[in-house]
């Protein structure tokens, strides 16, 4: 009886996973959607609690479970409240990560475990932790290089390194599944070792633009880590939600893909911004940029009928999302039409900007599609490019050479205008150079994003 | 090959790899068609989901011999950190669409 409110619990679950992620997929019922599979997933931890039975045993050492499950709850409220809009990206990195360990460690106490086991039992054990192993020193790499803590770095030959390593994991699945050498015990140790070390330097040479890619990826691992779980425990929950993860993961790390016109092994083998793109970047003929005075840029927007903002990573960086909803603001009372363009693939994840937006409460339909956006650029005065850069890099059209060639862009040079703000003249976080800023039709505004907005709008008062 | 063949004839076996296949599928219908303003949430939302793994961590935890030391702290471990990944996801998962809908009324 407790046996069938059990399953039928993992049904309930099952069912609230698919229709969560359904949900999810559309604006409307998006929330609702995350409440959904949240109360499934709440239904199936408690259903196993209290219901699991195995051999006619029910499950003991409630004190440890509860402990374990508030301290979770706890710090994982607080640090997901807590965390700013900006950093989601390396949070959703850090939690995929601890998914991983998780499975991880689970095999590891299961291949502790003194009864003899199966061969298809061996094959899960060390399949889910080699994979939950690569996923968790993969998204810490991944968390390490979006905070800034991690340097992009290129190992000489890492491709055959990695080849290399793989193989070694392979052979060593092999050999501990086999049961060859039944005694020996590091074996085992081995393959957490080499997926830990394949995870860091997977990672590791992929450049910060395609990390999004990078943290889809490993986030679809983490299901497939899961998936195995469902297999050891012959868990149907555990296997749906894997599983879903894991193809849901796929196919959103292939849109991305799409959205940049590149393959997947491109992305994962060609290390975007490598020595190769300097190279090319470096031996071309650089023009002069100009620059524009905040005055002349206030002028600029006042007098005209339609701007677009192009929002990128630094928008995010200096947290002007705020500010820059003001500037909309302004612009509008002077009967100035202000809409957004937004890259598929503008800062740090696939639907960044938008997030970043809806914080400042930019109204939804003010934020364009790239197809909407490029097809309203001939009439636009003026394109604000907001700390955006390899999303609107000409090459990526005129340049067969360049490692960004074929990806789709914004062509803000079909407006009249196209006002740069960065920082600096350092390029992007791709390491490409970026010849808009020396075309005629570029006025380069310089600064730290938030400042130059708020600057721009006290100016835009007083036009 | 003993166990290929297994693969077929034990039912259990062969009721989980039905649940594998049809997920896979289930998996790319759902996804294949989002618009790209819900990439970052639903890559949230995923996120979360995955974190099932917990009720392994569970399970681990809770057949632990009570003086099997090391069992039990890689255990509770795995359900800490279990439990970030479900509740950490689904509370950011919510913060981030709470911000869409709140215009949306507008």
């Amino acid at each position: 009886m407790e046996n069938a409110i059990l399953q039928l619990c993992y049904l309930i679950g099952s069912i609230t996973f698919i229709m969560g992620l359904k949900m999810l997929s559309h604006p409307d019922t998006a929330r609702k959607g995350n409440l959904v599979a949240a109360a499934g997933m709440t239904i199936a931890i408690f259903a196993t609690i209290f219901l699991f039975e195995h051999d006619g045993q029910k499950l003991h050492n409630y004190g440890w479970i509860f402990g374990g499950l508030l301290f979770g709850t706890v710090v994982g409220t607080f640090v997901a409240k807590k965390v700013q809009m900006t950093s989601m990206p390396e949070m959703v990195s850090l939690f995929n990560g601890m998914g991983g360990a998780c499975a991880m460690l689970i095999s590891l106490v299961e291949y502790n475990k003194p009864e003899v086991k199966e061969t298809g039992t061996m094959i899960v054990i060390a399949l889910g932790m080699l994979i939950g192993t690569v996923s968790f020193a993969g998204s810490m790499i991944a968390w390490g290089k979006l905070n800034g803590s991690i340097k992009d770095r290129t190992i000489p030959g890492g491709q055959v390194i990695n080849f290399i390593i793989f193989a070694g994991l392979i052979a060593l699945v092999i050999m501990v599944v086999g049961g060859f050498m039944p005694e020996m015990h590091s074996l085992f140790y081995g393959i957490l070792a080499l997926a830990a070390l394949y995870g860091i330097l997977f990672v590791m040479p992929i450049g910060g633009a395609d990390m999004p890619v990078v943290i889809s990826l490993l986030n679809s691992f983490t299901g497939c880590a899961a998936a195995f779980g469902g297999f050891l425990y012959d868990n149907p929950v555990m296997l749906t939600g894997g599983i879903l993860v894991g193809s849901a993961g796929t196919i959103l790390t292939i849109l991305m893909c799409k959205a940049m016109n590149r393959s997947l092994k491109n992305v994962l083998i060609g290390s975007f911004g490598g020595q190769k793109a300097g190279a090319s970047g470096a031996s071309k003929e650089q023009g002069n940029y100009k620059e524009i005075s905040l005055n002349d840029t206030a002028v600029l927007m006042a007098y005209a009928q339609k701007v677009m903002i192009i929002p990128g990573y630094g928008l995010a960086v200096a947290q002007a999302q705020h500010t820059c909803h003001e500037l909309e603001k302004v612009l509008n009372e002077k009967g100035v039409e202000v809409l957004y363009g937004i890259h598929p693939v503008a800062g740090r994840m696939p639907g960044h900007m938008n997030v970043l937006l809806a914080e400042a409460d930019v109204p939804y339909e003010k934020l364009l599609e790239m197809e909407d956006a490029n097809d309203q650029m001939a009439s636009t005065n003026v394109v604000l490019i907001l700390g955006a850069n390899d999303v609107v890099n000409p090459a990526a059209k005129e340049d067969p050479a360049s490692p960004i060639f074929g990806m789709p862009i914004l062509e803000v040079e079909r407006a009249e205008h196209v006002i740069v703000n960065k920082r600096s003249m350092k390029p992007g976080y791709a390491g490409i150079e970026n010849e808009l800023f020396f075309r005629p039709k570029t006025s380069m505004l310089f600064g730290d994003a938030k400042k130059v907005l708020q600057s721009l709008v006290q100016e835009l008062k007083q036009v | 090959m003993d166990t290929i063949i297994s693969l077929f004839t034990n039912p259990a076996t062969y009721r989980l790899m039905t649940i594998v296949i049809l997920s896979i599928f289930l998996g790319i219908e759902v996804i294949s068609r989002v618009p790209s303003v819900l990439h970052t949430p639903l890559m949230s939302g995923a996120n979360a989901i995955h974190g099932v793994v917990i009720i392994g961590a569970i399970i681990v935890m809770g057949e632990a011999r009570t003086d099997d030391y090391l069992s039990l702290i890689l255990g509770f471990l795995a359900v800490i950190l279990g439990t970030l990944n479900v509740v950490g996801g689904f509370v950011v998962t919510d913060r981030m669409l709470e911000m869409f809908s709140k215009k949306k009324k507008k």
